[in-house]
């Protein structure tokens, strides 16, 4: 164990940008593939539960291990490249849909200004990193050049698309009452005189349902799964992928998956913010263990949403989106800003 | 060589790199991913001028939905690049003359540039204001009316853009969603009562 101590100490007396370049890099991306792992693992057991099953058990205690097993399995598998496939691209693309997804988290705060890029532009980074993965998934479906792959990735990118709309616009009624697009402004901006009603849920109570609902459309998760709906296309845009290239496009998923269950607290549930009042001690104080708890939460109701609803059939899922929640969205835009002007909501309340 | 100089000429050679790949290459789903990485790479210079806001919606527009549109419908349309190619001499004097003109045009602002004694200063950092903060008080304050034309002139242009492409299919069946959530259950399905009636006992079965 020594010497890989003393190996760091010598790169860092060294070569000291370059070691602080490599740790930066990697400190947010190890936690974030172990809280997949144990993520899945925690999908296959609730879903198992919910359907009085047992879930993984076998693997470690209480199955734990289970995901890393699978991993190990799909690294160990060969590559299989569709004919003419066009194999840049195929091997680009899961890769394309990976990077975005884990650069988004350098901009996620645990704490008061405690994020990688304490940045001011947070949210737009946020945006711009979550639009991007939508590549991953386009250039997987062509590259693989098999009909079901590209009917996935055409469904997939409408549908990423028209909710991102939905989405921003939900944003802006953050960002509105906020006044800022940096991420710790929009919790520290949360915290007022009501404790748990201060938070942005209650003046955006539909933006927050919206911007929930576009997270689970985003991450093409059920019961928006049309891009890998299993009855009809096989399994979508990844239909000819094996080992590794198909384990990135999992990682993405439950990445994302994530990324969303973080960002749901942070901007409208308070973040680290203690939904208990000050006087209360342990419980009433802010700290990182609030905001794991409530993206905990979300994460689950992802998983209760799969298991609960049947999958929304392709018009309904764009009806949804363009007709519904854009409308609403735009609405509350106005009606943040009456808040906003009238001092019932925001920053300073 | 300062650390930012390197990064700038890094991006810029990237960014002038993935342009010329673009009208190089002969698969014109690269030659959209090459435009792809343009962008980013411009939106990459950007950053490192301290324009954050103009960067991020660099990527967020165009990278992250004007070319995902686009490339989609390179993917659909399965374009073949020669046939466009052959009219490549015909045009070559046009597209000659327009980049002189965007030659000159770029010289003379580096020119107009260069004869400033001292550049202005970052109006953001003199203000103290965040980069975002500046430009939103400048863009709704001192420029509201150009914006809102701005703003005018896009909504005009995606109204016109879709009558275009608007057509009415009198042979299609479309669901009115509203009305499927009216209906009630006595609409499509009638519960009869019926006094209960007592089976007669089978006789054990005789036939096959």
């Amino acid at each position: 164990m020594n010497w890989i101590i003393d190996a760091y100490h010598w790169c860092a007396t060294n070569f000291p940008t370059l070691t602080m370049a490599i740790s930066l890099l990697l400190f947010p991306l190890l936690p974030v593939i172990i809280a997949v792992a144990m993520y899945v693992w925690w999908e296959r057991k609730i879903i198992g539960w919910m359907h009085v099953r047992m879930g993984p058990n076998k693997v470690g205690p209480f199955g734990l291990a289970q995901t890393f097993a699978d991993v190990f399995k799909l690294l160990f598998k060969e590559i299989v490249y569709p004919t003419s496939a066009n194999k840049k691209l195929f091997l680009l693309a899961p890769l394309w849909a990976l990077v975005p997804s884990l650069a988004a988290w350098a901009v996620i705060p645990i704490g008061p200004h405690q994020a990688w890029s304490d940045a001011n532009a947070g949210l737009l980074f946020l945006l711009a990193m979550t639009s991007m993965g939508v590549y991953g998934i386009i250039l997987a479906g062509w590259a693989s050049n098999s009909r079901y792959a590209m009917l996935g990735a055409m469904r997939s990118a409408a549908q990423v698309v028209s909710y991102e709309i939905a989405m921003g616009f939900s944003l802006v009624g953050v960002l509105v009452l906020a006044g800022s697009l940096n991420l710790s402004e929009i919790v520290n901006a949360q915290a007022g005189r009501f404790g748990l009603f201060s938070w942005f849920w209650l003046p955006l109570l539909p933006m927050f349902v919206i911007y929930f609902v576009s997270g689970v459309a985003e991450t093409n998760r059920s019961p928006f799964d049309v891009a890998e709906g299993e009855s009809e296309i096989v399994a979508g845009f990844h239909v000819e992928y094996a080992g590794a290239p198909f384990a990135v496009f999992f990682l993405t998923e439950y990445a994302n998956m994530i990324l969303i269950s973080f960002l749901a607290p942070i901007l409208f549930l308070g973040g680290w913010l203690s939904p208990f009042p000050a006087s209360w001690g342990i419980l009433g104080a802010p700290g990182w263990w609030w905001l794991i708890a409530k993206a905990f939460f979300f994460a689950t109701v992802y998983l209760w949403f799969r298991a609960s609803f049947p999958r929304y059939r392709y018009d309904q899922i764009m009806r949804l989106g363009w007709k519904v929640f854009i409308p609403i969205a735009l609405a509350w835009v106005f009606v943040a800003g009456c808040l906003k002007y009238a001092g019932l909501a925001g920053a300073d309340v | 060589m300062s650390f930012q100089l390197i990064c700038f000429y890094a991006f810029a050679a990237i960014t002038v790199g993935a342009a010329l790949a673009v009208i190089a290459v002969r698969n014109p789903v690269h030659a959209a991913l090459c435009l792809v990485l343009t962008f980013f790479s411009t939106a990459c210079t950007w950053l490192l001028a301290d324009a954050e806001f103009l960067a991020i919606m660099l990527v967020l527009v165009y990278v992250g939905a004007v070319m995902v549109l686009f490339l989609f419908v390179v993917m659909m349309l399965n374009l073949d690049l020669d046939p466009l190619r052959e009219g490549f001499v015909r045009a070559l004097p046009v597209g000659l003359a327009v980049a002189v003109v965007m030659l000159v045009e770029m010289l003379a602002l580096i020119g107009v540039r260069t004869l400033q004694v001292a550049p202005p200063a970052d109006p953001a950092v003199t203000a103290h204001l965040s980069n975002v903060r500046w430009l939103a008080t400048a863009l709704f304050s001192n420029y509201m009316l150009p914006f809102e034309v701005a703003a005018l002139i896009l909504t005009v242009a995606i109204v016109a853009a879709i009558p275009l492409v608007l057509r009415r299919r009198s042979d299609v069946r479309l669901q009115d969603p509203a009305r499927q959530v009216r209906v009630q259950a006595r609409d499509r399905l009638r519960i009869v009562k019926m006094a209960a009636v007592k089976a007669a006992a089978k006789p054990e079965s005789t036939t096959p």
